[in-house]
């Protein structure tokens, strides 16, 4: 037997075992847990389910009156718009923070704590604490006021157009440190020598990031947008713990609608079928980025 | 959660040797937590103890939209408390369709509840199939409009007998810095407001109309038109109450900074903490002095069907317990609220309790939103009120229309 052909090539299968049977348990997690979850939750939302799950069959019934709910189409604009812009503000000052760190600068380890310590606190916290900067009566309105500016206004979280920016200040205050961590970490690993190349060149600073050292951190750049993209989906706890959703509607987002409509108004089927919405926006989105990054080929090394 | 579950679960476990066979530990879950709720439930576990039992609180802060959910999950998960609290009305309804709930039939019937029971709502609520299910403790009801006394003498008008009286008052009051109505941001008070309007100034028969026979032509027609008329006055008039909680809300009467608030009875517990007196404080005009009727919400105590053949029967134990007279009057007396028995001797009731019971009396009551509406239903109307509330631009023609729509699919 050892004379085959085959001797040379053990069994794919069979290879790294000890690793493949220490992963079953996290295999089945993932199938059982998240795969079968998300289908039975699929499922359930074409049924009539109120309080508990039930089958009844309603085809798509609760995804038309999810979209005629004026309150998911807000959460939805309010989910795009505090979605881009944290996307671009955390990344964008989140780099010029690491940039300006690491131009050797005294007391570094201070200001990285100072600028980390925020995404140490939970969002709840974070909210409340926003809650009662911006709050007009005893916030930074009424501290400005004081000094003799009577006329200053700026109440964010009260008025309908400008509240989802309130929001996005505590959630920018929350989640830039983490991603100027990881921008520095990238910026750390680039090679000293390639910034004397192009000091020899004559490259000025600028154009030497945005050319030379911003295409070379790809990778860094996609490890943080996940991480970043990931708490724009699921925000949920900064906005119950800033407005509540409000005034009125006008801060909702669809995590608080999913929550409210399972368990506040007892509806599972509406639940499910706005948490199904959730996730195919998600993959809309998720899906062909991860063929353009991972699939299609080796085209990078 | 679970933690804390599994240390009670292991302390009992611990203690069961030791105790005497008559003692039964019971957890009783309810959203109790303020001051004064506190204090009303430690008269309920007192009772309770005094059988011989023992009251295991298991109290969860954050109101009932919050409680609510974590109680439902322990009891469709297979690890039920004892009893607990839920609005008085269809909250518990699907449980009990799901046979997760215990009958308390047998207990009604030995203590005659159908005969001491007013209003005879309360218990049918509590009705599915013919069995009750369910224990009221105490009656809330939301059609108030509470009054700072000193705001209007700060403005220089005379405190308003009426909501049209009020609402004729606001220019007054704003010109004093004053904000003339109350209203915080959680969307269950816009909602709450309204159906208070609705009472006040359509009626009773309309009210049942629309909430009762879900009459969507009805929701759409001229009385409630008027209706939404006097919401967008109160809109206007709540411009500046930058406040998210009731009791915030509250605050800003107590303290002279808003003219009135629309709030149920419960506000009663925050004026009495702030040592407030009615009358000369503050006022209460029930049913916002133009209707006087009151609806008969509440609370009540679910049980749920458990194994444990001596914890069922300290279950029965606690369900006669609760509807107790002296148990009532010592409960409703700190709660603020009205007991759900007329024999009851209620001499230490303050003014607006008084007119309340005056009213409770007359037999001038209306069922409660909780008890008429699906909470799904409920949520939409909250939906569709903060979002009028909070958005000038929305034309009260429009928000009728919206109305419409959500009474035509109630349930």
């Amino acid at each position: 037997m050892t004379g085959h052909a085959q001797a040379g090539r053990p069994n794919k299968l069979l290879r790294n075992l000890n690793a493949k049977i220490a992963s079953i348990p996290m295999i089945l997690t993932a199938l059982v847990i998240f795969v079968g979850g998300t289908l039975w939750t699929v499922f359930y939302s074409f049924t009539n389910s109120k309080l508990l799950p039930r089958l009844s069959f309603v085809g798509f019934d609760q995804y038309e009156r999810l979209w005629a709910a004026p309150r998911w189409v807000t959460a939805i604009e309010n989910l795009a718009l505090y979605g881009i812009l944290s996307l671009i503000f955390s990344l964008v000052i989140g780099f010029l923070l690491a940039a300006l760190m690491d131009q050797k600068i005294r007391f570094e380890n201070t200001f990285r704590t100072i600028f980390l310590y925020p995404f140490a606190l939970s969002f709840i916290v974070t909210g409340l604490v926003w809650q009662w900067v911006l709050n007009p009566d005893f916030g930074i309105q009424s501290v400005v006021r004081s000094l003799g500016w009577t006329s200053f206004t700026f109440n964010p979280l009260y008025t309908p157009e400008i509240v989802i920016y309130g929001i996005l200040i505590a959630a920018l205050w929350q989640g830039t440190g983490l991603v100027m961590c990881l921008m520095l970490a990238g910026l750390r690993g680039i090679d000293e020598d390639i910034w004397k190349a192009a000091r020899v060149d004559g490259i000025p600073m600028w154009k030497t990031y945005l050319f030379i050292v911003i295409p070379m951190m790809r990778p860094v750049f996609i490890t943080t947008i996940v991480i970043i993209a990931s708490g724009i989906v699921k925000v949920y706890d900064l906005v119950v713990a800033q407005t509540s959703g409000g005034p009125g509607i006008s801060s909702e987002v669809p995590a608080k609608y999913v929550y409210d409509y399972m368990f506040q108004a007892q509806n599972l089927g509406q639940g499910f079928a706005a948490s199904t919405m959730m996730l195919v926006t998600v993959a809309i989105i998720i899906v062909p980025w991860a063929y353009l990054e991972f699939g299609g080929g080796r085209k990078r090394g | 959660m679970k933690i804390r579950m599994m240390v009670a679960m292991l302390a009992a476990s611990a203690a069961l040797p030791l105790n005497a066979a008559s003692a039964t530990d019971l957890e009783v879950t309810h959203w109790w937590t303020s001051g004064g709720e506190s204090a009303a439930v430690a008269e309920l576990a007192k009772a309770f103890d005094a059988t011989g039992n023992h009251w295991v609180d298991g109290a969860i802060a954050g109101s009932g939209g919050t409680a609510r959910p974590i109680m439902i999950s322990r009891i469709t998960g297979g690890d039920p408390m004892g009893a607990t609290q839920f609005n008085h009305g269809r909250q518990a309804e699907e449980l009990v369709q799901a046979g997760l709930m215990r009958d308390l039939t047998d207990v009604a019937t030995a203590e005659k509840w159908k005969d001491i029971i007013r209003p005879s709502s309360l218990l049918d609520s509590c009705t599915i199939d013919g069995k009750i299910y369910c224990a009221p403790v105490n009656i809330h009801s939301w059609q108030w409009l509470w009054l700072s006394n000193a705001a209007f003498k700060k403005a220089g008008v005379e405190v308003p007998k009426n909501w049209d009286e009020f609402v004729a008052a606001a220019p007054a009051l704003e010109k004093a810095g004053i904000i003339p109505l109350a209203v915080g941001g959680q969307p269950w008070q816009a909602a709450g407001a309204f159906d208070v309007l609705m009472v006040a100034i359509a009626g009773k028969d309309t009210f049942n109309k629309v909430f009762k026979d879900k009459d969507a032509e009805a929701a759409a027609g001229p009385e409630i038109a008027k209706v939404f008329k006097a919401a967008d006055d109160a809109r206007r008039m709540s411009k500046g109450s930058n406040v998210q909680d009731w009791n915030q809300a509250t605050n800003l009467v107590i303290t002279g900074k808003a003219g009135g608030q629309i709030m149920g009875d419960w506000a009663q517990g925050e004026f009495a903490l702030a040592g407030q007196k009615a009358g000369t404080d503050y006022t209460c005009l029930p049913g916002l002095g133009v209707n006087e009727i009151i609806s008969t919400g509440g609370d009540a105590f679910y049980f749920p069907l458990l194994k444990d053949e001596e914890k069922s029967k300290a279950q029965a134990v606690l369900a006669k317990t609760l509807l107790d007279p002296k148990t009532q009057v010592a409960f409703n007396l700190k709660k603020g609220s009205l007991p759900v028995r007329s024999d009851v001797d209620l001499a230490a009731a303050n003014d607006c309790m008084k007119k309340g019971l005056d009213i409770l009396a007359k037999g001038n009551v209306i069922q409660g939103t909780d008890q008429l509406l699906s909470a799904d239903s409920q949520k939409q109307k909250e939906d569709l009120f903060s979002e009028f509330f909070a958005n000038p631009s929305m034309t009260p023609e429009d928000a009728q229309k919206r109305f419409a729509e959500i009474i035509s699919s109630a349930d």
